[in-house]
């Protein structure tokens, strides 16, 4: 529903194109927008004042008035000025060394995302070689210690709750159990408290003072408004915490929280939380925070995620391909990758405009990738190597196998065909020769792997 | 402590800004709407909406001549207490009904079904307590505390099971027995996920035709401290489900509840209760005057 950042100063200097330098009412217009844009995204309204007269001060210079581009020019200044104010590096955890167990004490509002960022957490770090225990010292939510033995137990992780009502002696008495068990790592997870809260609030500093965390992190939600700021610098003051964990990124939420907590307390955002499952817990990246807070999409990421995906076999398989041409085994692969990545709708939500793409299109279905799936797995080896061979009787065998009609299954022969023609008119390009034609063919191609109508198979 | 002074208590920072303002020398000037427009901004009422409130209540000062701050302080009550809807039926004391609770994680569904169904317990109306969110860890065991405490049955079943069925038993239960009110708690979801949104979708159309002639109403739970993304939430849930009201919980904090009001305004969704306290009492009808009033800091002494 907004339009990013990009689009927006793209329409404010386009009703200026001509001019042949922009004056500092165009710069004034210009940031208006980039105001507007800010506030959308939750950024405190004192933050948004003083960072927008900073950037102002950085886009009157002369290089960027004059500039052939000053819509990307200005765009490229917010963006580092947001990096930067959203901290230049990542910001690690940091665990005294010599210290068995080390704390880690979670705090934050009641709903914040404690409880699932602490088991979250424990998965993390074990996944890095700790050996952790979960100490249950929420004891004013009913049942909030069932849901973290809950979580505890699907990773493998021991939770400790002691006798459930004191959370100050549960706290101290976990680091015991921690020493006798031989964990090297304690998570504590508190009770969700408002910050004018006094009396729960001193719970939270006795909880510091009995166990003397190592980090204490506050779980903030991306969604939080404007109070954000009351919010944090109180805890900030009280219980002074470390840095910041945000939850609940998976929504569309622009999280320009992120920004006001550094602005505020100065305190590192360390993790991001990104979705139900124990491993969506991602160490947070400054730069792509600020991309994600002006709707610009998160390119990186999905680089990253594709590295990840491919290893050098791939890349072999690549150039067979390309030698011999496409088979019904690599659509297979291909379709495993992209769910590797987070599936279709992650991927393309990522991508700049991407969201708004999808939004026009009614979402992206990741179940006809299913489908497609059963058939392939109700074909042979044989007949995945070499589709042609798939006659009417073999066509029946595979609709029969899959669960899918005979339609279906000719649909998708007919695609891996196109598919194939495709792979044939690369190998043309990369064998050199007419340029022109090369780059016809390029184009054809894009507009074949266009999403909407055309490689997936829409059933 | 009475709900008015919690209430106010909660409000209490937007007040003392607003106050700060309308006391400026009695007379206005340029930088008293810039502040106004600023202070409402603060209070996460969406930049779109606090321009469009300050611009009505500039041209109205203008037409009718209204110079002093509290003059402008009363007009302004009035301007935006006619930006909420008004319910025209309440699902929580117009029995026979049922009600299921949608909303973000964490956003306070189980507390305030917990909250309401043992309100009405009290108050003598038989209650029945659903409980659909068969995904999160312990969340029945969430609501089958609060279930204990005021000593009202809960119908679920176990961790896992299609929300959907747990629903269909819920009804036919409370047929059985002779139900006035149902509330029945669902799994917090993101509204942007969109596999999820069509189980929800499920949730209420299987309710609804079970139900037949009782009606079935959908609220969405929506956090004070939402930011600017509770609109999204909102239209996103609205879509799927048409919800029927909204309940805005955790006024207590200093959070002014702001997206509440563009919600609800850009929507056409009325505010059936506001939670502004821990204990049970502290959820209660909500009323837009005495809302804005106490947002303002006006009427209430």
């Amino acid at each position: 529903m907004f339009n990013s950042l990009q689009d927006r100063l793209q329409n404010t200097f386009s009703a200026l194109r001509g001019k042949g330098r922009l004056t500092e009412d165009d710069i004034n217009s210009a940031m208006r927008e980039i105001r507007m844009a800010l506030l959308e995204a939750d950024v405190n309204y004192k933050v948004v004042k003083e960072f927008v007269g900073r950037c102002k001060e950085q886009c009157m210079t002369a290089d960027v008035l004059e500039s052939l581009s000053p819509a990307q020019n200005v765009v490229r200044i917010v963006l580092d000025e947001l990096t930067t104010l959203l901290g230049s590096t990542e910001s690690k955890l940091t665990l005294a060394q010599n210290r068995i167990p080390n704390v880690i004490m979670l705090v934050g509002l009641q709903g914040s995302g404690k409880t699932t960022a602490a088991a979250k957490l424990a998965y993390l770090l074990k996944s890095q070689g700790k050996n952790p225990l979960l100490a249950a010292c929420d004891v004013h939510r009913p049942a909030a210690a069932d849901q973290l033995e809950t979580l505890g137990s699907e990773i493998g992780v021991p939770v400790y709750r002691g006798d459930g009502k004191d959370a100050v002696a549960i706290a101290s008495q976990a680091i015991q159990e921690a020493v006798d068990h031989l964990n090297d790592l304690v998570i504590v997870d508190t009770a969700g408290r408002l910050q004018i809260d006094e009396e729960m609030m001193e719970e939270a500093v006795a909880i510091k003072r009995a166990v003397k965390p190592d980090q204490i992190l506050m779980v903030v939600d991306a969604m939080t408004g404007q109070d954000i700021v009351n919010v944090v610098s109180t805890f900030a003051e009280r219980v002074d915490f470390d840095g910041v964990i945000m939850s609940k990124l998976d929504g569309d939420a622009r999280g320009g929280g992120a920004l006001s907590v550094r602005e505020v307390t100065g305190k590192p955002i360390k993790f991001v939380s990104m979705g139900e499952k124990p491993d969506s817990l991602e160490v947070f990246h400054p730069d792509r925070m600020a991309k994600r807070i002006l709707g610009m999409g998160d390119v990186i990421s999905i680089v990253e995620k594709a590295q990840q995906a491919a290893d050098e076999k791939q890349v072999e398989d690549a150039e067979r391909m390309l030698r011999e041409g496409f088979t019904m085994d690599d659509l297979l692969n291909q379709m495993n990758q992209i769910r590797k990545m987070g599936g279709l709708a992650k991927l393309i939500g990522a991508l700049p405009g991407g969201d708004r793409m999808m939004a026009q299109q009614g979402g992206v279905d990741d179940s006809s990738m299913g489908k497609i799936e059963a058939i392939i797995h109700s074909m042979t080896k044989e007949e995945r190597a070499r589709p042609k061979i798939i006659n009417g009787q073999r066509r029946r065998r595979i609709s029969m196998g899959s669960g899918r009609s005979v339609q279906e299954v000719n649909q998708l022969i007919r695609q891996w065909g196109e598919m194939n023609k495709m792979m044939g008119k690369m190998k043309a390009m990369t064998q050199g020769g007419n340029a022109k034609k090369g780059r016809r063919a390029m184009e054809s191609m894009m507009k074949n792997m266009g999403f909407g109508g055309g490689q997936m198979p829409r059933f | 402590m009475g709900f008015m002074d919690n209430l106010r208590r909660g409000l209490e920072r937007s007040r003392e800004t607003l106050s700060e303002i309308f006391y400026m020398g009695g007379e206005v000037t340029e930088d008293f709407w810039d502040d106004l427009e600023d202070t409402l901004v603060m209070g996460d009422m969406g930049a779109e909406v606090a321009m469009r409130v300050t611009d009505d209540l500039r041209e109205r000062a203008a037409r009718e001549n209204l110079m002093r701050s509290d003059q402008l302080r009363r007009a302004l009550v009035e301007r935006l207490t006619a930006e909420f809807p008004v319910a025209e039926r309440d699902p929580f004391t117009d029995t026979p009904s049922i009600v299921l609770f949608v909303g973000i994680n964490g956003a306070g569904k189980t507390t305030t079904v917990g909250k309401i169904a043992g309100r009405a317990h009290a108050n003598g109306v038989k209650t029945l307590i659903g409980g659909a969110d068969t995904f999160r860890a312990a969340a029945i065991e969430q609501l089958q505390v609060w279930g204990e405490r005021s000593g009202i049955e809960v119908v679920t079943k176990e961790r896992g099971a299609d929300p959907a069925s747990v629903c269909f038993e819920v009804v036919e239960t409370a047929e059985k027995q002779g139900t006035e009110l149902v509330l029945i708690d669902t799994a917090g979801r993101l509204h942007t996920s969109s596999d999820l949104m069509r189980e929800l979708a499920k949730v209420v159309s299987v309710t609804r035709k079970r139900a037949g002639d009782i009606p079935v109403s959908v609220v969405l739970v929506i956090d004070a401290t939402t930011g600017q993304n509770g609109l999204n939430q909102a239209k996103e849930f609205n879509d799927a489900l048409s919800l029927d009201g909204l309940i805005v919980t955790k006024l207590d904090g200093t959070a002014k509840g702001g997206i509440a009001l563009a919600i609800s305004n850009q929507l056409n969704l009325p505010i059936y209760r506001i939670g502004v306290g821990e204990s049970i009492d502290d959820l209660q009808t909500f009323d837009a005057r005495s809302f804005c009033e106490a947002l303002v800091g006006e009427g209430v002494q």
